[in-house]
């Protein structure tokens, strides 16, 4: 008995794929110890930083073998956020992990790019007017895709990363009026960032706080933080792969981010 | 005083011998002594005998009932020799050696080690040392103490003066890392200061390299011990991760985890990686490496419901540091026991509160009397005198 | 109450005294040296091994075996045995032992044999677990052993009686000018003065010659009744005296004196002689500041005394007063626990006229001492005796 023949834009695909036609570029920060997690005041409960410990490497602890442990929260380094992850998300059906049907892990992507004004202000604030702006320009976002911030913020490292004053980290992100905008005007299908949260560094200081964590999640919507390589993204067009791991229960987890690009 | 010289790096490393270890289970209360920085003799309950070498059976009315006491320490010494030729292997290399006798205005007759300069018929005090062996040895030194007396090649095998020495302070994110660091500085010793997080914003110790180093972080470790390993004669674990929080209060055990990274399995790591390399140093030169050094609760000894798993982790420690006192030896290890910090995490615990410089004070001075343990601050005294009074009370008077 | 007299040692006499040559180092165990000890007292007896009845052991190194051991090793079946872990007061202590049980009629004759091999590391080892107040209070001070006590001992003795090295010297040359005609002394070639005083130093005061080479070795001697010895044809010396002490003077903040200061009247007195009566004296002389003291101890001259007499006297075998005749552990080497017995069975020979090397002229009264345990800071033990020609 023979397979089903694939349709034929599945076989275009994978053709595509073979030949080179389809560029795969991976928007993942590498787990690694240094890696800045989310601060939060130290009498909070803290995400886990990476760890690995080693747990043989061909030597009397395993001769033949080299293997390790990790260990890190489920929202450390380029994670996923799953609508349980706030408080206005915990009431939705499937709202975790490992219930989030597998059809949401494969989408297309429209790249807003800020990294411009980023650049010019670590505090740059996306706001609604930015998106229409973008819309004018690209056409309307449409339904079921990611919104991914480009603010090319990945190409920092340690504290600049960070980027963590007196007054907390400062870092760019959404307003609240942008995040409604995208959620309930565009039904989008979640919203990535390049910094360490899908909020601004000082978004708690939003009515209501951290709105992109509010609002997205509140939708049953999903997150993607920490992405990089958003600069080699077409403004439209990409397709992104982005199963989390399977936690039961799970409000998140480190996952490897890929777009598919037409070359 | 001139700085040591600097080693011909393309001479072997002198192995850290020892010497000679074995002692009467007995005698281990010279041993006790010295640790804390002591002065005790047996004294007989019956008739106020003082003992020495120590006894099982009071060697005037035959009592067996001796207790170790603090007894007046001087004493004249009546003769004296410098050793030449020795049958042991560390103090062959050691030699020559002084030794005499100390008739001590106590009663005994005591075989000590002399400092140069203490002549027969000179009154002398008594101490109790902890030799490289880590084991308790008596020590004849002038009653006017010579400001260079912890320069003698005798009083360097008692003590771990920082003076000269490169010192590793592991946590300078803490007050307590940064009053080390600047103690030391201050000492005389160079200082590498960890830092972990540097992505965090933080104030670095002037005079004192900033280095990376995160004790929870395996990777860290490694490459310190990769770049200093090789070079450091002290390491200060400062590492404090305090909060506050009984056991069913808190309802998990994410930040007990954390304390236990801090207390436990980070500084387990940073013994695991660097501790070979340091231990294999301890007879190198003239400044070698000696001593490894912990802060910690004194609740590691009874524990403090109110900060139970707080408590619970200093008590992990305590035990590593068991541990690698006998894994590290020669290098010594000291435990400096603090009650509360005057910091956030003590914002209502009542005073005294103990300072972060008053605790680096209290370091160096443990290295420099060469003891392996000190309680530092009123709290700290008064729970170890508690612990030692009878440790079910304290374990009582701690729950109420 | 008054003290009971000592019963006198009547009919008892001590012979065949026995050495095995000493090595610096043997392959051996101690148990061989004293089986060889053993076979050529009772060969010089024309004894066989089941004529014995009496054994006496003191060893160092015999590891776990004692006197007992040695019975089944060496298959002898005594009738009385004693170990005595003495070190340089044994033979003395195994003389008055025997002498008693032999005396008592619980043993005919009885062999007193001491010694030890000598291995590289057989000194350090010996000092790591040589007693428990040394291991805790002397060993880990500097680990010097006997050398670092009696440097002690020797230093405080010149501070408080004006001693010189030069009169140690005095000790340790007119010993080895003894050794010279002994055939088995290790040390062979003459010392001089200059020699003694240029010596590498050791732990000051105490130099190279100051201190007794170990070695390898064993000595030996019969106790019995004199119609014993006369049945068998054998040379003896008679036993006149004898005294013992342990932990004398411990209140003494170091040692100056031993414990024949304690007893010195009643060795004199039991033997019914002076000490000008001695005509040769054979002293424990692991180190000269203790030979010194046993001069004054024993009564030869008063305390403190010591320099002024060694100045005064020619202490070799042919001089005026005769002295470690053989040339004593300083000069013949030190085989463990047998060094207690080198001089009484130099005296033995002496009396018996079966001398190895120089012999004292017209030697008819003798003594011997014995001196033992650093167990501390101190000897413990100290012991004399005194023979006189049989006959
Ligand atoms: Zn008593």
């Amino acid at each position: 008995m023979s397979s089903p023949t694939p349709t034929s834009s599945l076989a275009d695909f994978a053709a595509d794929l073979v030949s080179g036609r389809i560029t795969v570029i991976d928007l993942t920060q590498t787990l690694s110890a240094d890696f800045p997690t989310i601060a939060l005041p130290p009498e909070f409960g803290q995400c886990a930083p990476f760890r690995l410990e080693e747990i043989s490497r061909y030597d009397a602890r395993g001769p033949a073998w080299y293997w390790n442990n990790f260990s890190c929260g489920e929202h450390t380094g380029t994670h996923y956020d799953a609508p349980i992850h706030w408080v206005s998300g915990k009431d939705f059906p499937n709202n975790t992990v490992d219930t989030i049907p597998a059809d949401k892990f494969i989408a297309p992507a429209v790249v807003i790019d800020c990294s411009r004004e980023t650049a010019a202000n670590h505090d740059f604030v996306l706001t609604r007017s930015v998106l229409e702006a973008w819309e004018a320009a690209h056409g309307p976002i449409p339904a079921g895709c990611w919104v991914l911030l480009r603010t090319d913020w990945s190409k920092r490292s340690g504290a600049a990363y960070a980027n963590m004053k007196e007054d907390g980290a400062h870092t760019p992100g959404p307003d609240p009026e942008a995040v409604r905008f995208l959620v309930e005007e565009r039904d989008v299908l979640g919203f990535g960032t390049e910094t360490i949260g899908t909020d601004a560094g000082q978004a708690h200081h939003f009515t209501p706080p951290y709105p992109a964590h509010f609002y997205m999640h509140g939708k049953g919507r999903y997150g993607l933080q920490c992405l990089s390589n958003l600069d080699k993204l077409p403004a439209t067009g990409a397709v992104i792969v982005s199963p989390p791991l399977k936690i039961q229960g799970g409000s998140g987890s480190p996952l490897r981010v890929l777009a598919l690009v037409a070359s | 005083m001139i700085p040591p010289k600097r080693k011909n790096p393309l001479l072997r490393t002198r192995a850290a011998l020892q010497p000679p270890a074995a002692r009467s289970r007995t005698a281990l209360g010279i041993t006790a002594a010295a640790a804390r920085g002591g002065f005790a003799l047996q004294v007989c309950a019956a008739c106020q005998a003082v003992q020495y070498p120590p006894r099982e059976i009071c060697g005037t009315c035959l009592h067996d009932g001796l207790a170790w006491r603090a007894v007046p320490p001087e004493g004249t010494l009546i003769a004296a020799t410098t050793i030449r030729v020795t049958a042991d292997p560390y103090f062959r290399e050691r030699t020559p050696w002084r030794t005499g006798m100390v008739a001590m205005d106590a009663g005994p007759a005591v075989i000590a080690h002399l400092p140069a300069g203490v002549a027969q018929g000179d009154r002398v005090r008594l101490a109790q040392k902890l030799d490289r062996a880590g084991q308790g040895a008596m020590v004849a030194l002038p009653l006017a103490q010579p400001g260079d007396l912890l320069d003698d090649p005798m009083m360097r095998e008692m003590t771990c003066d920082p003076k000269d020495r490169r010192v590793l302070v592991t946590d300078g994110r803490h007050a307590v890392g940064q009053d080390v660091a600047r103690a030391m500085l201050a000492a005389g010793a160079r200082v590498w200061l960890g830092v972990a997080e540097t992505w965090r914003p933080f104030a670095a110790v002037e005079g004192a390299e900033t280095i990376e180093l995160d004790l929870t972080d395996a990777d860290s470790v490694h490459r310190c011990a990769a770049s200093h390993g090789g070079r450091l004669e002290i390491v200060v674990n400062t590492g404090l991760h305090t909060r506050p929080g009984g056991i069913l209060e808190r309802g998990d055990l994410t930040t007990a985890r954390v304390e236990m990274e801090a207390a436990y399995f980070g500084p387990m790591r940073l013994a695991q990686a660097i501790g070979p390399a340091l231990r294999a140093r301890a007879a190198d030169g003239t400044h070698p490496a000696c001593a490894w050094v912990n802060v910690l609760s004194v609740y590691a000894l009874a524990n403090l419901p109110s900060w139970g798993a707080y408590s619970a982790s200093q008590s992990a420690a305590l035990s590593l540091s068991q541990a690698l006192r006998a894994d590290l030896r020669p290098i010594r290890v000291v435990n400096a026991l603090i009650g509360p910090l005057d910091d956030e995490w003590h914002q209502a615990v009542p005073p005294p509160k103990l300072a972060p410089a008053a605790l680096a004070s209290a370091i160096v001075k443990a290295l420099r009397d060469g003891v392996e343990e000190v309680a530092v601050g009123d709290v700290a005294q008064d729970i170890l005198a508690r612990f030692r009074d009878d440790p079910k009370i304290l374990e009582r008077e701690l729950a109420s | 109450m008054t003290k009971p007299t000592r019963r006198g040692y009547d009919g008892i006499v001590v012979a065949a005294p026995t050495t095995i040559p000493y090595e610096r180092y043997s392959i051996h165990g101690a148990q061989r040296w004293i089986g060889q000890a053993l076979a050529a007292a009772l060969k010089r007896a024309g004894l066989r091994p089941a004529d014995l009845d009496g054994f006496c052991c003191s060893s160092f190194s015999l590891g776990l075996d004692t006197a007992i051991g040695l019975t089944q090793h060496f298959g002898i079946s005594p009738r009385w045995l004693d170990h005595i872990p003495m070190g340089g007061a044994s033979a003395i202590v195994a003389l008055r032992r025997a002498a008693r049980a032999v005396q008592a009629g619980d043993a005919d004759i009885v062999a007193c044999v001491a010694g030890d091999t000598n291995h590289p590391d057989s000194f350090r080892q010996q000092l790591t677990g040589f007693s428990r107040f040394s291991t805790d209070a002397v060993y880990p001070y500097g680990a010097g052993g006997p050398n670092m006590s009696f440097a002690l001992l020797t230093d405080a003795y010149m501070r408080t009686y004006g001693a010189t090295r030069e009169d140690f010297g005095r000790i340790c040359v007119s010993q080895r000018t003894n050794a010279l005609s002994t055939p088995h002394a290790l040390m062979k070639r003459p010392l001089t003065m200059a020699q003694y005083l240029a010596a590498r130093p050791i732990a000051d005061p105490v130099a190279l010659f100051d201190c007794v080479m170990p070695c390898a070795g064993a000595e030996a001697f019969l106790v019995m009744r004199d119609d014993t010895a006369r049945a068998l044809n054998l040379p003896s010396a008679r036993l006149l005296s004898t005294i013992e002490r342990h932990n004398a003077f411990a209140a003494d903040p170091i040692q100056l004196r031993g414990g024949w200061a304690v007893d010195r009247d009643e060795l004199y007195g039991m033997a019914g002689v002076a000490p000008a009566d001695i005509d040769l004296l054979e002293t424990y002389d692991d180190y000269p500041v203790i030979v010194m003291m046993q001069f004054e101890d024993l009564g030869f001259c008063a305390k403190g005394e010591g320099p002024a007499f060694v100045r005064a006297h020619d202490l070799t075998a042919r001089g005026d007063f005769p002295h470690n005749t053989s040339g004593g552990q300083l000069s013949v080497g030190q085989a463990g626990a047998a060094g207690g017995h080198l001089g009484l069975v130099e005296a033995i020979r002496q009396l018996t006229g079966e001398t190895l090397g120089a012999k004292v002229a017209d030697a008819k009264v003798a003594m011997a001492s014995g001196f033992g345990m650093i167990n501390y800071d101190r000897g413990l033990c100290s012991g004399a005796a005194i023979l006189g020609v049989d006959g």
